[in-house]
């Protein structure tokens, strides 16, 4: 069943990918790794779950997920980013860890550490087409995750804030001497990476109904995986290498046992790393958006 | 005479040290890295099935496992001088998820279900390593390598430009503090009595990393502080049941606004520009 790998590895991927492009957003933009975005995902999926639990239609729940998982980034980016610029990048990278350890403990006293299903959210039909079996909640999946990243790549390309998103990004100091105001491209960014965050973890919840609060590190590290192989703080790159990751998983727990693919997946990143560590679409030295 | 409460603690203390002073020892060179839980668990697993499986006395059975983790360690140095600061955080965070996958399908070691049967690690035997080691960091710190290592740290180009070999120091440190993470994890297991993949998570290699932080980067004697006090401190806090993890974090994160360079940095005006440079990737 081939085919039908490759549908399941796509469905898997568009989540990776979603995490990737809220990783790829911050470093491009800024330089740095938010490794809270992992955390960030998570309770947006726990937010999700608290909504379709009562009764709010997916609908509706999967904007105030990611709007609450925006706001989330925001509070990260206060306390671990902002008192911390000028420092090099490892620095804010250990306080976004302190953060992910806060979260995820924080989830854990709340929520329990263990698993929790979703509720059936979204009315299932199976499509057949031929051999392969593809459900109405594979193509909501997919269908959120392709308008999400069109949204993305429009908001970053044609709207004055993506425009000041895009020169922060080429050079910060001559975008502020430009006029480009930073604090508002800072908010944007980290707000727009953590929305992303959230509908991935709704979609997460989706997709496998189950989630806890350790997906942040199961789950959200397989984002940086797909970004660093996309070309790390390339978008389309971690858009394209989310999918490439999700049917690598897919196809190495189908044919080498389930044990091993999280060897497949981190034996790529550090092939990637090594071969071409600009990634599949990066530029070499610096990644742009 | 201490109870046996405190000698546990004690001795915990002693191999943290040893394992922070594996973190310690790349970020000497200006690498951070995230994937020292690896080598911790070669160490361990390495020894314990020396001392369980084929009835190897420890001493030798340590310096085993030790070795092997420092083969591994530079291995795994010599594709990491491509990369830099963050780049190489991630590297090696997935070079730890990898090792412990390894073990997680291992049979010979238990695979997921552990090992056990080991024992024999003794508080005298742990600090007389911490004693060794620590006399070796002196030594260091006082001689011409020790300045090389300080050179790369600053400045890395003008370090080679002066003549030194780069590859040699920064590989060198990666299989040293490979090495200590390895001789770490085998008197862990001798001491624990039992272990299992999960053990060597990537949290655990950011423990190692927070050791050193609340030291200071730039001391090896800070580290010693900064093991004991995330040693103790997490006892003392037992009241905290459940919220300790939120707690160290929200420690670690408010660390860091107020003192980004550790508790007791060596020059704590002069590093931040040079370091800026050095790691920045």
């Amino acid at each position: 069943m081939f085919v039908q790998q490759l549908v399941n590895g796509l469905m898997l991927g568009s989540s990776y990918g979603l995490i990737g492009v809220a990783f790829a957003l911050i470093l491009g933009i800024f330089d740095m790794l938010n490794i809270a975005i992992g955390e960030v995902f998570m309770l947006g999926a726990f937010c999700g779950l608290v909504l379709v639990t009562h009764g709010v239609p997916f609908v509706a729940a999967l904007p105030m997920a990611m709007v609450f998982a925006g706001l989330v980034n925001l509070v990260i980016e206060r306390f671990a980013f902002r008192p911390l610029r000028g420092t090099p990048p490892v620095i804010p990278l250990l306080s976004s860890i302190g953060f992910s350890m806060l979260l995820t403990d924080t989830a854990t006293n709340i929520w329990g550490s263990e698993r929790t299903q979703f509720p059936p959210s979204v009315h299932v039909v199976n499509f057949e087409i031929g051999p392969i079996l593809i459900t109405s909640v594979q193509i909501v999946i997919l269908g959120v995750a392709v308008l999400l990243m069109v949204v993305l790549q429009l908001l970053l390309q044609r709207t004055k804030i993506g425009r000041g998103m895009r020169a922060v990004a080429e050079n910060a100091l001559t975008a502020s001497i430009l006029g480009v105001d930073s604090r508002r491209i800072i908010v944007a960014t980290f707000f727009l990476s953590g929305a992303l965050a959230g509908a991935a973890g709704m979609l997460v919840g989706l997709t496998f109904s189950v989630i806890s609060p350790f997906i942040g590190i199961e789950i959200g590290l397989k984002g940086v995986v797909a970004m660093v192989v996309g070309g790390a703080g390339n978008i389309q790159g971690a858009m394209l290498a989310g999918p490439i990751l999700g049917i690598a998983e897919v196809l190495s727990v189908a044919y080498l046992g389930a044990a091993h693919r999280d060897v497949v997946v981190y034996g790529l990143l550090i092939l990637v790393l090594i071969v071409r560590p600009a990634g599949l679409l990066g530029a070499v030295e610096r990644a742009r958006l | 005479m201490l109870s046996d409460y405190h000698q546990t603690l004690l001795l915990l203390t002693g191999i943290n040290v040893l394992l922070g002073w594996s973190a310690y020892l790349p970020l000497a060179t200006g690498q951070l890295s995230l994937g020292n839980a690896g080598f911790m668990a070669v160490g361990a697993y390495a020894s314990s099935l020396l001392t369980v499986q084929w009835q190897w006395a420890l001493l030798p059975a340590l310096l085993a496992g030790a070795a092997l983790a420092a083969i591994l360690g530079v291995l795994v140095g010599f594709p990491a001088l491509r990369l830099h600061g963050i780049y190489l955080a991630i590297a090696t965070l997935g070079f730890g998820e990898i090792v412990r996958t390894f073990f997680l399908n291992f049979d010979l070691t238990g695979g997921p279900m552990g090992m056990r049967g080991m024992s024999g690690a003794t508080l005298g035997m742990v600090w007389a390593w911490v004693l060794v080691c620590a006399v070796g960091f002196f030594a260091l710190g006082h001689s011409r390598l020790g300045l090389s290592l300080d050179a790369v740290h600053d400045d890395e180009v003008a370090a080679e430009m002066v003549g030194l070999n780069i590859t040699a120091l920064k590989v060198g440190a990666f299989g040293v503090a490979a090495a200590l993470a390895g001789l770490g994890g085998g008197l862990y297991a001798h001491h624990i009595l039992f272990i299992e993949p999960g053990t060597f998570n990537f949290m655990e290699s950011i423990i190692m990393v927070l050791f050193v932080l609340l030291g200071g980067m730039r001391t090896f004697w800070g580290t010693v502080i900064g093991a004991a006090v995330f040693t103790i401190l997490p006892d003392l806090l037992r009241f905290l049941h459940s919220w300790r993890g939120a707690f160290f974090g929200a420690l670690l994160v408010f660390l860091l606004i107020v003192r980004p360079w550790g508790l007791l940095p060596r020059e704590t005006l002069r590093i931040p520009m040079r370091w800026l440079a050095g790691v920045g990737g």
